[in-house]
């Protein structure tokens, strides 16, 4: 068997590649370390350019910036896990997006991705987030809440408010390019920090495996659980790989502080309430998140986390603060009023449905959030939601009224630091 | 590639046991194969091109399968994953294909003049008949591995080599990302198009990454035989035409089938074939033969009848909707086809069906006289 292998592959690779190996190993399989020599021949008889994708009918921001060239450079590299380019875009490939919506369309395997292939990945950075630039520019990081002014809505118009972001583990892969065993030892890390919680943060936890059918529906009525990925965009990124193994929720007793594991990123992390308390809402927010990383810490763990790119998530979009505010909230004047588009940009928000992103509005209340990410700092980006909603709610007042709205100017990009 | 830890260096340094997946609530055939002990032997095996253990599974894992429809749960990712991971895929292959043997010989017989008869099925019940196989051009990754460079010279070789093809079976190529909708809606109209997977068995392996990229169709000009270019495997070889005559069809495939192979010959490719598997495919299902052999036939006694399950499990016969593998029979009309692919050669595989079909039209005509058919019942093969 051994021989007829060998001269059944001898057509790929030079015969002498393979006599120097020895065909008993050839067929006995080679071990993970010692591909090198066939990785080579292949190497050679595809060029990057056989296999540069065909992005012609592409809307997405990885398309935008990859080109023959850089693709050539960094097709063959590696990060120290072995994570490649090809599973970085494999999503943004399969998913040529909208020419409306303008998706990312690569995803990092690990912390060193971004490093690995910065060729590529800064640009994609600068171009999702309105010209950041990580080769010049620093990120701030600052969850002190208690800078935050005006963070009390009227509940008139406001039916609850939310704050989420991500952490990674660092030494771990992430969600695209973690094994089994890597992906259970973040649960593990994870749900011991979270035993540690106390107070008004104590909770528990429940693996998506394991749950029963009354926990089961008792997360979904409180709108707490998350499903097995059905998006392309995500599994096309290997995210949804052997769902739903280390997959899980915390939550607190309260229901106001909750942890996604293994979703989309290593954690998700959430603050919510009822109402209108942003400023609560952050507070608790930053207070969880410090004791997290507090326990982590006491076992050797850190968080994924650099000065030029702040926490680092799966997706580029969520690097930085990795945060969404946001509130539901019901605008039925304004939303009708045609300004309100320019408005939400110029305060620099988004509108989702009540659903959450690529769900549509019911009735007269939207999700507001803050559209950036990267190069604002934590209180920043709930500042300028705060500010911009209460802006909003005090045009919803004043059409009530029959007064005028006026556009507000567009809020300041980047300060350098 | 390509999947997210194919060849992650961290996972090396956790145990066996910490990485062996989850199989509690599983039924296919890798989940019933697959121990821990295997699991340990293999998972730092790779073949040359780099395809590894768990890429082979991934599929299995992410698709707990049915209790009632047992699917296989494990993909090759190139010739060489059936020698490498032979601790895992023999027992699959086993398993799967009724008791073959490691050690069994797989007999190849596609010489049409072999088979006996099937030019006289009753067109009033046999509305079509189809015979479909597989190829895998030696030298290259199977659809869950290659690389795009790879993929679109398996169609270069592939739209060289057919378009040589003349007489009746002279044809064009339709390349699935070039189509126009005028042809598209013609290819749809004539039941030829395939589309991007939706499977979550075919997605779950990779098969479909950087879709439509180096997919296309061809056909003959009459429409009655079609290859497709890296769908599910690197080609897929089908021969159809309505009625009943089988023979006609079969001829057709094995001529077909025949030039094909000589004319990648002519190129300096040979298809993946070796004496124990037959042709190697990218499922272990389609291994030997990769054969259907099919027709779709008006049987709605004899479906109703309590006998019905046991006559086609006598005849070796499966029956499936008349969209394919995972549908409904729609009127009564069923898609009846040959259960194996392995151990049984073409021939023989398709003499199955000729007289198996035959004999389920007689059993149709006693039952709609109001007869019996107990007389009819045959032995199992």
């Amino acid at each position: 068997m051994a021989s007829t292998f060998t001269r059944m592959i001898a057509g790929r690779y030079p015969a002498a590649l393979l006599a120097s190996l020895g065909a008993g190993t050839v067929a006995g399989g080679l071990l993970l370390s010692d591909s090198a020599l066939f990785a080579e021949g292949k190497r050679s008889l595809y060029p990057p350019s056989a296999d540069f994708p065909d992005l012609r009918k592409h809307s997405n921001c990885m398309a935008a910036a990859l080109t023959p060239a850089i693709y050539a450079r960094l097709r063959d590299q590696v990060t120290p896990q072995n994570w490649t380019l090809d599973q970085c875009i494999q999503t943004g490939v399969d998913n040529p997006g909208h020419p409306f919506i303008k998706t990312v369309g690569a995803v990092a395997g690990d912390e060193e991705t971004y490093e690995v292939f910065a060729e590529l990945f800064d640009p994609i950075i600068k171009d999702r987030h309105n010209g950041y630039d990580p080769r010049t520019m620093k990120h701030p990081t600052d969850l002190d809440a208690s800078k935050i002014t005006n963070g009390v809505f009227d509940e008139k118009y406001v039916l609850s408010s939310r704050v989420r972001t991500g952490r990674s583990i660092r030494g771990l892969s992430l969600p695209p390019a973690c094994s089994r065993s890597e992906r259970r030892e973040v649960e593990r890390v994870v749900v011991t920090a979270l035993a540690g919680l106390k107070g008004e943060l104590a909770g528990r936890y429940y693996g998506l495996g394991d749950m029963t059918e009354k926990e089961q529906q008792q997360l979904i009525d409180d709108h707490f659980l998350f499903d097995k990925p059905v998006s392309p965009l995500l599994t096309c990124a290997f995210m949804a790989r052997d769902w739903p193994d280390a997959r899980g929720i915390w939550h607190n007793h309260e229901k106001n502080f909750l942890i996604w594991v293994n979703e989309e990123d290593h954690t998700r992390v959430i603050s919510m309430e009822k109402g209108g308390n942003m400023k609560r809402v952050f507070e608790r927010f930053c207070t969880g998140l410090k004791q997290v990383e507090q326990l982590i810490h006491e076992r050797g763990w850190e968080f994924m986390w650099n000065e030029r790119l702040g926490y680092i998530l799966t997706c580029p979009s969520n690097l930085g603060t990795g945060l969404r505010a946001g509130v539901h909230v019901r605008l039925p004047i304004l939303s009708k009023d045609t300004r309100f588009s320019k408005i939400l940009e110029n305060l620099r928000l988004q509108k989702r449905g009540t659903g959450g992103v690529d769900t549509a509005a019911t009735g007269d209340t939207f999700d507001i959030s803050n559209n950036d990410r990267l190069g604002k700092s934590e209180v920043e980006l709930v500042q300028q939601l705060v500010d911009g909603v209460n802006y909003l709610i005090d045009c919803e007042k004043k059409l009530e009224k029959g007064q005028d709205i006026k556009v507000p100017f567009p809020v300041a990009q980047f300060k350098k630091y | 590639m390509p999947f997210g830890n194919t060849h992650n260096k961290l996972k090396m340094n956790y145990s066996s046991d910490q990485e062996f997946p989850d199989l509690t609530k599983h039924n296919n055939h890798m989940a019933k194969i697959l121990t821990p002990e295997i699991y340990s032997n293999l998972r730092d095996k790779e073949t040359p091109s780099g395809f590894t253990l768990d890429d082979v599974i991934q599929t299995g894992i992410d698709n707990p399968g049915h209790p009632f429809i047992m699917t296989v749960g494990c993909v090759a990712g190139d010739e060489e994953t059936y020698e490498v991971f032979k601790e895992l895929l023999d027992p699959v292959i086993e398993d799967r294909h009724g008791g073959y043997k490691p050690s069994d010989k797989h007999k190849t017989d596609i010489n049409p003049d072999n088979l006996q008869g099937g030019d006289d099925l009753d067109s009033n019940y046999v509305l079509s008949s189809r015979v479909r196989t597989g190829r895998s051009v030696r030298g290259f990754c199977l659809p869950p591995h290659c690389s795009r460079g790879e993929r679109r010279a398996i169609e270069d070789l592939s739209i060289q080599s057919l378009d040589v093809l003349d007489g009746d079976l002279k044809g064009t190529y339709y390349a699935l990302k070039n189509m126009t909708d005028e042809e598209q809606q013609q290819l749809i109209d004539d039941h030829f198009l395939f589309d991007k997977p939706v499977s979550p068995l075919l997605l779950a392996s990779g098969m479909a990454r950087d879709w439509p990229d180096g997919r296309g169709i061809w056909h003959n000009e009459g429409k009655t035989f079609l290859v497709w270019v890296n769908e599910e495997d690197h080609l897929r070889v089908i021969s159809m035409q309505k009625g009943g005559n089988m023979k006609e069809v079969f001829n057709r495939f094995c001529t077909g089938l025949t030039k094909i192979e000589s004319l990648f010959k002519d190129r300096g490719h040979e298809f993946m074939w070796n004496e124990h598997l037959g042709y190697v495919l990218t499922c272990p299902s389609n291994l030997g033969t990769g054969l259907r052999a099919g027709v779709h036939v008006k049987i709605p006694n004899l479906s109703k009848h309590e006998s019905f399950g046991e006559v086609l499990k006598r005849l070796r016969l499966q029956k499936r909707g008349t969209g394919g593998v995972d549908t409904a029979a729609v009127g009564g009309v069923f898609d009846i086809s040959n259960a194996d692919r392995l151990g049984f050669s073409e021939v023989e595989l398709v003499q199955m069906v000729v007289d198996g079909v035959r004999l389920m039209v007689d059993m149709e005509k006693r039952l709609e006289a109001g007869q019996a058919i107990d007389d009819l019942m045959p032995e199992q093969k």
